[in-house]
């Protein structure tokens, strides 16, 4: 039995996996992952998660969608959520926290800047 | 007055005589007085006993005991300070394991992804992903040389359209040059570099072993990627060694399917 389940949203495998490595060092993690915003909805219908960590540039639905909608969602409302983008202006954080994003993480990835950000929202000391 | 004379001289060695014999009488008390404490101070050395120090010999007993303390204060809080320091070395490397430990992850994936595949189109698209995710680059070109006219082709481009880049014949230029001699390139001045196709601001050879295939050309960093971290020459080199393989493979690989369907057709056209 995990203690945290994480859904990652990225479409490209080579992050997810840098991702999913990165988080894996928190004990009791399981991780579950997603192509794109479509299928991150999707899994978050069938199981409760405690993190989503999303990209921002996908197809089919991109990052800063799926926030709305978890966001609107009175199911999914409470999950934190963290996005992991190649855009580092200042506006582009500005919106996604606008939208409802706990957390934005700039690429390139820095496995402990996702474990900081990961281990403070799931309140791990 | 002759008697009067007689009368006083004899009342003052009356008096005289009083006197002494009261000087006399002190003395006498003051000796036995003496004698009483002489005797007291021998009855309480003998109470204390043998071992019983006097109280001038416990005060530098105690003052002895006082700077061994000191002494010994002073020795525990120097091991304070040295397991202190030696507590900030330990973080300190264990910072920088931690590092190298998210840099043979990073590097682990990175190649594992690589060799994940024999698809040349697949092989080109994850080393852009890499590119972009590990490295910060936001607009770079994977070019590769032709050998049969020594002239290097972008074969794959992010941020920049493919047509803009020319092709480089080798040995010449940076670009040519950094093919030529296996040589990792870099601006001297990343901060005022100014995009120019000819002459990167980074230019990583595709080794394999000696044999370069071609190079990885960087025109511009992520804006949040303000300059490269000493891990990255590192992890250029490394990943270069490993897309190098990855390309060379997959080419190799598609050329095999290529020449094994001409030779299926051939034998299909032959015995139907």
């Amino acid at each position: 039995m995990s203690d945290y389940n994480v859904l990652i949203v990225e479409d490209s495998p080579t992050m997810r996996q840098l991702i999913a490595f990165a988080l894996k060092r928190i004990r009791g993690v399981r991780i579950v992952e997603a192509n794109d915003g479509v299928d991150g909805l999707k899994k978050l219908s069938s199981e409760r998660f405690d993190l989503i960590l999303t990209d921002i540039n996908m197809p089919i639905m991109d990052g800063l969608k799926l926030v709305s909608l978890v966001r609107n969602d009175a199911n999914y409302k409470a999950i934190p959520i963290v996005v992991i983008t190649t855009e580092g202006a200042q506006e582009d954080r500005e919106r996604a926290l606008a939208l409802g994003a706990n957390d934005y993480i700039t690429k390139p990835i820095q496995p402990t800047k996702i474990l900081d950000v990961a281990k403070n929202l799931l309140r791990i000391v | 007055m002759q008697k009067d004379d007689e009368r006083l001289v004899h009342s003052r060695g009356e008096e005289f005589l009083q006197v002494f014999k009261k000087g006399a009488e002190f003395t006498q008390e003051l000796l036995r007085e003496n004698e009483r404490l002489r005797f007291r101070l021998l009855e309480l050395e003998k109470s204390q006993g043998p071992g019983d120090a006097t109280p001038v010999a416990e005060v530098k007993r105690l003052s002895e005991r006082i700077a061994d303390l000191e002494q010994e204060k002073q020795e525990i809080l120097d091991r304070i300070r040295h397991v202190e320091e030696e507590n900030q070395d330990f973080a300190a490397r264990y910072l920088e394991i931690e590092d190298e430990n998210n840099n043979l992850a990073n590097l682990y994936i990175a190649s594992y992804q690589l060799h994940s595949t024999l698809d040349f189109k697949e092989v080109l698209q994850i080393i852009t992903e890499i590119i972009i995710n590990l490295i910060g680059a936001e607009e770079f070109a994977i070019m590769l040389l032709d050998e049969k006219s020594d002239e290097l082709q972008a074969v794959s481009t992010e941020g920049i359209d493919r047509s803009e880049i020319p092709s480089f014949r080798l040995g010449k230029g940076i670009i040519g040059t950094v093919a030529e001699s296996g040589e990792n390139h870099f601006a001297s001045d990343f901060d005022n570099y100014e995009r120019d196709f000819s002459a990167p601001m980074v230019c990583i050879p595709l080794k394999i072993k000696e044999h370069v295939i071609g190079v990885l050309a960087i025109y511009k960093l992520l804006m949040q990627k303000k300059e490269f971290a000493a891990v990255d020459y590192e992890l250029f080199t490394l990943l270069a060694g490993h897309a190098a393989t990855a390309i060379f493979s997959s080419r190799l690989y598609s050329d095999s399917e290529r020449k094994l369907s001409t030779i299926q057709g051939f034998i299909d056209l032959l015995t139907k």
